[in-house]
């Protein structure tokens, strides 16, 4: 080959590889870079000549206000569960798809995963001549794996052109919840496949001249279970872009192009120096935290998250490596876009929550991780209840980063323990009573526990985990739509609370029946049930577990027409320790359960559960212990054996001294029971995880990672790693009552 | 100087010494795991956490399982305060959570920035919404 013509030949050969991409697949180039972008030749131009603090301020504020309207559409005119309870967001971004600001409501994880569709469309979309991009057009998208925080979140993405020139980009995304998965509700645990997840839309096009496309929306009407709610919500995410669109114009008119966009991109390197800034006043160090997630929500398995935060001057490295690697065949796995989301809404909610909601939060945060692991999973595996670690991204900060900052002057928040972090709530499906086809989840997701704070107890119930602004809906609401009946709601979970001198905030119980549907389902995605999820701070205790409970084999709608007097009350506990119903069936099963079959008058109960608590148990002032028993949150044991509280049951009044001499003597038992560091290590520390503990993910070495193949246990380099394949538990219960079997065969003489 | 770590630990610079915030014993060198100065004690989490439903009748009571989870509690040797507590599945090692880099401490505490006073239990937190710059560094 002349060398003189090679050049030539390379540009040949790239342009046909560029012109003929045989799969526009989610692209790495833009998944893994959570960054905000370099300025554009015009956002350099703009912000050289400078700008008036004044003018981006009120344009801020306006740009906050249409935000602000175009959420309050979606969330009033939405008809998915989701939009009811907030979540949903409205946002507008720069020209090179950068998210610049969100609705100052609903759900923050969304600031810092919807730029990458919007993304994808500019590096494919607009030079494509079979696509382009115009004015008037609308895009969809749904696949968390072009980003997002999961499937059944689905938006609606509009260039805004501004005298031909494309100026910025609008947005609006609701949880929509129901996507034609193999089980309803769009969040499947059964899926053991990408293909079992349900309608994958990567970013098309579906609106043309400001209207939907007919043929478009009747294809995806048919490919979910709830076709109304499909059209209905996909009109109002439109509209509600259109009403931002005409609210921008408006900026655009009054204030010009330069300032508009100057604004935006002065708005996203302001958040980036602010957070920097804020990293450069911790001390340099490193803190460390694990996690353990125990279920796979198909069976129990121990996996492990680790994570070291290093702060050297402005940079903070989050360091994930050591955790579990992904699994081949169930839905616990997420990308690693939609885990970043995740990690920014635990660092607003958590610790800078004053900061503006943006993808400037975590753009400066270096974040390191195993490729192939259950956070950082690729493609082809499946993540539809990837929930489950972005639940724990978004609560992992607490304990690392108050140990980072603890000793600062000053503070952006309060020093809080961990908020219980489970999705605590009935994912549903089947035919209401009005004969329509449906599948969602109820907005009890939102009513998680907060952590306990360093001069104060948690709040109840307070908001989920992922977002601080958030409603927890109706029930009301829910029973007109849905044949769900709660017998149990908004009942705080007595007992069960991560004690400390400062306690957890409690959950609710939820006690869920259906009525006058010919088909009716539930399942519930949590795990906790073995290992407690929400982490106590500086000596707090944990939450405890939870468990999902089921009375089945009765119609309770004929119990209390027939026997009113047989149920005092609907109280988790009491129903299944005194089993009022006889006859039925009572099972205390794992909280994670795929869809199941409900008939009328089944009650399925669950609990939102309690965050960690704060500091030494014996440190609670007993008066706070009193308010507790007479706000029947706890019983006397918990007072007496926990909190070491010497008072009389009757009256509530604490003998002070009597307590005082309690707790030294328990203080010293402590000191007589506990052991040195070292020589208790000697005897404690296992060169690897317990023979009968089905556990994936580093042990003490995080370049280590042991996981399971057919049964048997085996290690991998964490730099190798390769999914873990799991049995069907169903096959894996037909082993264990094979080998029963032949067991009894052989001890009574008989064979096959 | 002492500066406060955490609710229960501090770090005398001039020593680099851990040191207990109940009763001032210390609990060995500041570049080393603090664990290394406490006490530890294997808990049954169903001591912490009891079963709540009959275990007669269900496996699982809403406490956790003992052959999943267990938690180490840290105790000060001196006066019995519970410094740190950690959930672990049996024989998991302890982590070393906090190490942090001391010579970077002493620099910028000894550039002025004033040790915390000791706060009384359950005082409020000063929690600013937008700092002033607040650099410890040049």
């Amino acid at each position: 080959m002349n060398q003189e013509t090679l050049p030539d030949e390379q540009a040949l050969l790239d342009r046909f590889l560029a012109d003929n991409r045989l799969f526009l697949g989610p692209d790495p180039e833009i998944m893994r870079d959570h960054r905000v972008g370099p300025r554009s030749d015009l956002e350099q131009t703009i912000l050289e000549k400078g700008l008036s603090p004044h003018e981006v301020h009120h344009v801020r504020g306006l740009l906050n206000a249409a935000l602000s309207e175009a959420f309050t559409m979606c969330n009033q005119m939405g008809a998915a569960p989701g939009a009811k309870w907030g979540d949903l967001v409205s946002g507008i971004y720069t020209a090179r798809g950068d998210l610049a600001m969100i609705a100052p409501h609903g759900i923050i994880a969304f600031a810092a995963c919807c730029f990458y569709p919007i993304k994808f469309i500019i590096k494919n979309w607009i030079s494509d001549p079979t696509v382009g991009v115009r004015d008037g057009d609308g895009f969809i998208h749904n696949d968390a794996r072009y980003g997002g925080i999961h499937n059944t979140d689905q938006s609606m993405m509009m260039p805004l052109f501004y005298h031909g020139e494309l100026v910025c980009w609008l947005s609006t995304t609701i949880h929509e919840g129901e996507n034609g998965a193999c089980e309803p509700g769009g969040m499947p645990a059964a899926a053991e496949s990408k293909y079992d997840e349900g309608i994958k839309m990567s970013p098309f096009r579906i609106v043309e001249n400001f209207q939907l496309r007919r043929d478009l929306v009747t294809f995806l009407q048919n490919s979910v279970r709830d076709p109304k709610l499909q059209l209905e919500d996909m009109k109002v995410k439109l509209h509600a872009v259109l009403r931002l669109r005409e609210r921008v114009i408006s900026i655009l008119d009054r204030f010009g192009r330069d300032v508009l966009v100057g604004t935006l991109r002065t708005h996203l390197e302001d958040v980036e120096a602010e957070v920097r800034r804020r990293i450069r006043e911790l001390p340099d160090g490193t803190t460390r935290v694990i996690q353990f997630m125990d279920s796979s929500l198909r069976e129990n398995v121990m996996q492990k998250i680790s994570l070291a935060i290093t702060v050297v001057g402005d940079r903070m490295i989050m360091d994930f490596r050591g955790s579990a690697p992904q699994f081949t065949n169930r839905a616990v796995n997420t990308n690693i876009a939609s885990f970043k989301a995740a990690l920014c809404t635990g660092l607003l909610q958590n610790i800078w929550p004053d900061l503006p909601h943006t993808m400037a939060v975590l753009s400066p945060i270096e974040i390191v991780t195993d490729r192939n692991s259950v956070i950082d999973a690729e493609g082809e595996m499946p993540q539809a209840m990837s929930l489950m670690p972005l639940f724990k991204a978004c609560v992992v900060w607490t304990i690392p980063m108050n140990k980072l900052n603890f000793s600062l002057p000053q503070r952006y928040s309060a020093t809080i323990a961990s908020q219980y972090d489970q999705a605590a709530t009935f994912i549903y499906g089947g035919l209401t009573q009005h004969g329509d086809v449906t599948g969602n989840f109820c907005g009890d997701i939102n009513g998680n526990g907060q952590g306990a704070r360093s001069n104060a107890d948690g709040e109840h119930s307070v908001s989920p985990v992922f977002g601080f602004m958030c409603d927890t809906g109706e029930h009301e609401i829910n029973e007109e739509d849905t044949p769900i009946i709660r017998l149990g709601a908004q009942r705080l979970a007595r007992d069960r609370i991560g004690w400390g001198k400062y306690r957890g905030g409690l959950g609710y119980e939820q006690i869920a029946t259906v009525r006058g549907s010919a088909m009716w389902g539930f399942m519930t995605g949590c795990e906790g049930s073995k290992f407690p999820s929400a982490q106590g701070l500086f000596a707090g205790y944990s939450c405890p577990s939870y468990q999902l409970c089921k009375i089945k084999g009765v119609n309770i709608f004929d119990v209390l027409r027939d026997t009113p007097q047989a149920i005092q009350e609907f109280d988790i506990v009491r129903l299944m320790n005194e089993r009022p119903v006889s006859g039925a069936r009572y099972s205390s099963v794992d909280m994670g359960m795929t869809f199941e079959i409900c008939n009328e008058g089944e009650l399925y109960m669950i609990c939102q559960g309690s965050g960690g608590g704060y500091g030494d148990v014996l440190e609670r002032d007993p008066a706070l212990v009193m308010k507790d028993l007479a706000e029947d949150l706890m019983s006397h044991e918990i007072a007496r054996n926990i909190y070491k509280v010497v008072y009389d049951e009757e009256t509530l009044i604490v003998d002070e001294e009597a307590t005082r001499k309690c707790r030294e003597d328990y203080r010293r038992e402590r000191t007589r029971r506990g052991r040195p560091f070292n020589e208790f290590c000697q005897d404690w520390v296992r060169t690897e995880p317990p023979a009968g503990l089905p556990y994936i993910g580093s042990w003490s070495d995080p370049a280590i990672i042991y996981a399971m193949s057919g049964g048997q246990r085996v290690t991998m380099k964490a730099d190798q790693l390769h999914g873990v394949f799991m049995p069907n538990p169903k096959d894996v219960r037909i082993a264990e009552l094979e080998l029963q079997l032949a067991q009894l065969q052989r001890s009574t003489g008989g064979g096959e | 100087m002492k500066v406060n770590i955490t609710e229960y630990l501090r770090i005398e610079l001039d020593t680099e010494r851990w040191e207990c915030r109940r009763c001032d014993r210390e609990l060995g060198a500041a570049r080393e795991n603090y664990k290394r100065g406490l006490l530890v004690y294997d808990r049954d989490p169903r001591e912490i956490h009891p079963p709540l439903l009959d275990s007669r009748l269900y496996s699982r009571t809403y406490s956790p399982d003992p052959a999943w989870c267990r938690i180490l509690e840290y105790y000060c040797p001196s006066c019995g305060t519970m410094i740190e507590v950690e959930y672990l599945p049996p024989g998991h090692p302890p982590l070393h959570d906090i190490e942090l880099d001391i010579d970077d401490l002493k620099a910028r505490w000894k550039k002025g920035a004033a040790a915390e006073p000791e706060r009384q239990s359950g005082s409020e937190l000063p929690v600013r919404k937008l700092a002033p710059a607040h650099r410890h560094r040049g």
